[in-house]
């Protein structure tokens, strides 16, 4: 059984490759999940990382590894009958709400991952309607093309699939078609992806009065906490977090700014950025 | 639930133990609002070190097992992190460890002049071979480290001490005689060791790890207790402090401030304000006091 405390050693039942740097390792095993939240996992020898759950069903759930550093690289190497350890689930995964009308859901690069299933929890029974908007570098980097029945709005930085910008226009745009249309708005925004894309989500979700949630991206250490690695400003991510709504990221100091470095040390994100990509 | 300790007012009597949360100012000012007292910074070293590969930290059910491995950006390179500190509105303990005396008295002169509040001596942590627990297992090596420190520094300092020392009473008063202001105790248990049997590997990377949590508090009421009988200066207990009731039995032990950590995994930062409330719940109960309660286990029985 898998619990937040020893790992538990369980099986690749099988594996996606997505694209060259992507792919999603399934596990089956039940385990208790909300949307956004996480798991460690543990590769004997390698390291342990806090990956989102991608994929999930009462009997079954996945992962998507996107292969940048050590433990990535090997991770996307394993397959089928291969052991991994997992304990989890951390954090507290979005809060999808009561009664939402409309809401946007908002996905850069890997940040398509934890979104995903919670589009595919709003899409059963009387959801809302969601406008998805994904983005990513290029095509190949667009996570699961075919996965939701929900309209999707695609753009890439080179202009290989959909529109060549950045997700924020898609969002602004539709914003102001629905008010231009008189038609309800957001009742939510939902995102993740880079921090700046994050915080540019939220900038926008501010100036039209529309609450939003993101879920933020931290060096982690025990994932329930305690150990401190992850703090944002007064916010420890792996538990208050990962997901912080408008009202947390107005007083949170370190959002879109700063980050710590494995030492402690806080660095500006693009820094940080360049040691995670390492 | 106003305290003095060593000539500062604490607005209650609880300690957050370095190593937990204490990263930035944020969170020791969150957490000092949710009813802690004195706030540690997590510990400073004479270096940059990034600490262990993950896994670190392994919740067992009854406490923690972590060999995090003492992270820090290293003495000379928190510059932005001592500017924010400097207009803080509440007290901190810099944690400081080091390799040899040497680079204890280094860390700790500069830190010093920092002005936190209190040092604490973190002669103690069992997660690195080179610093920390191989000075607090002997106490001819306590006395020296504390005695070069204490030199250099000018405010109260605070000796950190292990449960894996032979005689922390002996430790302990090694440090008073070397000047040490107060005594904190216990840093974790152990090292310990839990091994996947699946894997048959060694959970933490470091492979051993130090016990923390409800397991350890009888050894740190223990070691509390011996400590009272040996030092006349405060001692801060600390190891599997949990609840008001946990607080109030390491005060009977001779404790003066309660310190927590690992209780934040199972009750959340709010412990703090938790536990203040149940030992004033509890001393109301009873009709006493934290100063009548102090030691009361060394009392003769009536």
């Amino acid at each position: 059984m898998i619990t937040q405390q020893m790992p538990a050693m369980v099986k690749v039942a099988d594996k996606d490759v997505h694209s060259p740097e992507f792919a999603t390792l399934y596990v089956n095993q039940a385990i208790d999940f909300k949307p956004g939240q996480f798991v460690m996992v543990w590769i004997p020898g390698v390291d342990e990382k806090p990956y989102t759950i991608s994929h999930h069903s009462p009997e079954r759930f996945g992962i998507t590894v996107e292969a940048k550093g050590l433990f990535s690289k090997k991770a996307v190497s394993l397959g089928p009958g291969d052991k991994i350890g997992i304990r989890g689930p951390f954090g507290n995964g979005f809060n999808m709400g009561l009664g939402h009308q409309r809401v946007a859901v908002v996905a850069g690069g890997c940040g398509m991952a934890p979104l995903a299933p919670l589009v595919e929890a709003f899409q059963t029974g009387n959801g809302p309607e969601i406008l998805l908007i994904q983005g990513a570098r290029s095509k190949s980097f667009l996570l699961y093309p075919d996965r939701f029945a929900a309209k999707a709005e695609i753009c890439t930085d080179d202009g290989s699939k959909g529109y060549k910008g950045f997700v924020t226009d898609i969002l602004v745009q539709k914003i102001k078609d629905l008010s231009a249309n008189s038609a309800p708005g957001f009742d939510m925004v939902y995102a993740c992806g880079p921090e700046i894309m994050m915080a540019k989500v939220f900038d926008i979700c501010e100036a039209h009065g529309i609450p939003c949630q993101v879920s933020l991206e931290r060096y982690m250490r025990c994932g329930f906490g305690v150990c401190g690695a992850c703090v944002c400003g007064h916010a420890v991510v792996c538990k208050d977090g990962p997901v912080f709504g408008s009202k947390m990221l107005r007083t949170m100091a370190d959002f879109n700014t700063r980050a710590l470095l494995k030492t402690g040390q806080p660095v500006p994100l693009n820094e940080y950025a360049t040691w995670r990509c390492q | 639930m106003r305290i003095n300790f060593l000539g500062k007012t604490l607005h209650t009597p609880l300690v957050l133990a370095s190593g937990v949360l204490g990263n930035n100012k944020a969170i020791l000012e969150r957490v000092w609002e949710n009813g802690c007292g004195l706030p540690t910074m997590k510990s400073i070293g004479p270096a940059p070190r990034e600490g262990h590969k993950n896994p670190t930290v392994i919740d067992l059910g009854n406490g923690l097992i972590n060999a995090v491995g003492l992270p820090s950006p290293g003495y000379l390179n928190m510059e932005e992190e001592w500017q924010e500190l400097s207009d803080r509105a509440f007290p901190i303990t810099a944690s400081i460890y080091g390799g040899s005396v040497d680079e204890f008295v280094r860390v700790a002169e500069f830190v010093s002049a920092k002005g936190p509040d209190f040092i604490e001596l973190n002669i103690s942590c069992p997660n690195s071979d080179q610093h920390g627990m191989v000075f607090g297992v002997n106490a001819h090596s306590s006395h020296d480290v504390v005695a070069a420190v204490k030199k250099v520094i000018q405010v109260p300092l605070i000796a950190k001490l292990t449960p894996a020392a032979p005689d922390i009473a002996a430790i302990a008063k090694a440090c008073e005689d070397a000047g040490a202001d107060a005594i904190c105790a216990i840093n974790t248990a152990g090292p310990g060791m839990v091994i996947d049997i699946e894997s048959r590997s060694p959970v933490l990377a470091f492979k051993k790890g130090g016990l923390s949590g409800p397991m350890i508090k009888p050894i740190a009421v223990r070691c509390v207790y011996d400590i009272f009988r040996s030092v006349s200066i405060p001692i801060i207990g600390l190891g599997g402090i949990s609840t008001g009731k946990d607080a109030i039995e390491i005060i009977m032990a001779g404790a003066t401030l309660v310190g927590i950590g690992t209780a934040v995994r199972y009750r959340g930062i709010t412990v703090f304000d938790k536990v203040n409330k149940e030992i004033n719940d509890w001393l109301a109960a009873h009709d006493t006091s934290m100063e009548e309660i102090r030691g009361a286990a060394h009392r003769e029985a009536l």
